[in-house]
């Protein structure tokens, strides 16, 4: 059975938003919301700057001190840091294999599909147990 | 003996504790404690070599510890040790 994953249509818009501001550069966020088993609930987006050095056309990176306010920011606010949004820009919104590399168990990583104009897909994935990704149901209310 | 963050992913292997008491007058013990502490959060720490492994970085307050005495740097009591996972990605 399919994960699922919950992020407000206000979130989303946000999201998108992000994506498309800084195209034809992939964008990076945190969200923070709450899970329970099987489900995670997103109530919160804070956009990042994207600290890859060299083409940001392709690649992201979070500052570790962006990550530590990130998880201090959570401990202090009772909310979850949930996962990591990204831009594909002119691709397909799956995972790669250099995103693959890089991602750790427990975090939901919601990619975007954009183009100059448009957000054109908006995926959820999750590492599982064997830690490939699989596709979260992704619901926006 | 350190105060040890633990990042969320991490946590479902520290019974959800956000942070962990780990003994260990340096980084490397105080890592080697809380590894010790939680066998199955070694293998996302450290690598084959026994290593910390090449996506984790960690911090002793806002300090990479590669700018200060790597893993050999000193803790005390009243040391904040981050352990960071190293967010990036991109297309193919």
């Amino acid at each position: 059975m399919k994960k699922q994953i919950q992020v407000s249509e206000e979130v989303l818009a946000e999201m998108h938003r992000h994506a498309l501001a800084v195209f034809p550069n992939e964008c990076v966020g945190f969200f923070y919301g709450q899970s329970s088993e099987g489900a995670k609930n997103v109530t919160e987006y804070s956009p990042l700057e994207n600290s890859k050095e060299g083409d940001q056309r392709r690649r992201f990176e979070v500052n570790p001190l962006d990550y530590m306010k990130a998880e201090r920011y959570a401990l202090s606010n009772q909310v979850e840091l949930l996962g990591v949004f990204h831009s594909h820009p002119l691709h397909p919104a799956i995972p790669s294999e250099h995103d693959l590399k890089q991602a750790v168990p427990f975090f939901s990583y919601i990619i975007v599909s954009v183009n100059e104009n448009q957000v054109e897909n908006t995926a959820s994935w999750q590492l599982n147990e064997e830690n490939q990704f699989e596709e979260e149901l992704l619901n926006s209310n | 003996m350190a105060n040890i963050i633990i990042p969320t992913p991490l946590r479902k292997f520290t019974n959800n504790q956000p942070s962990v008491e780990s003994n260990g007058s340096t980084v490397q013990e105080s890592v080697e404690d809380l590894a010790k502490q939680f066998p199955d959060l070694s293998k996302h720490i450290f690598d084959a070599e026994g290593k910390i492994r090449q996506f984790i970085r960690i911090y002793v307050g806002d300090e990479d510890i590669n700018a200060l005495d790597n893993e050999n740097t000193k803790v005390d009591s009243s040391t904040v040790i981050s352990i960071i996972p190293a967010i990036a990605g991109g297309i193919n």
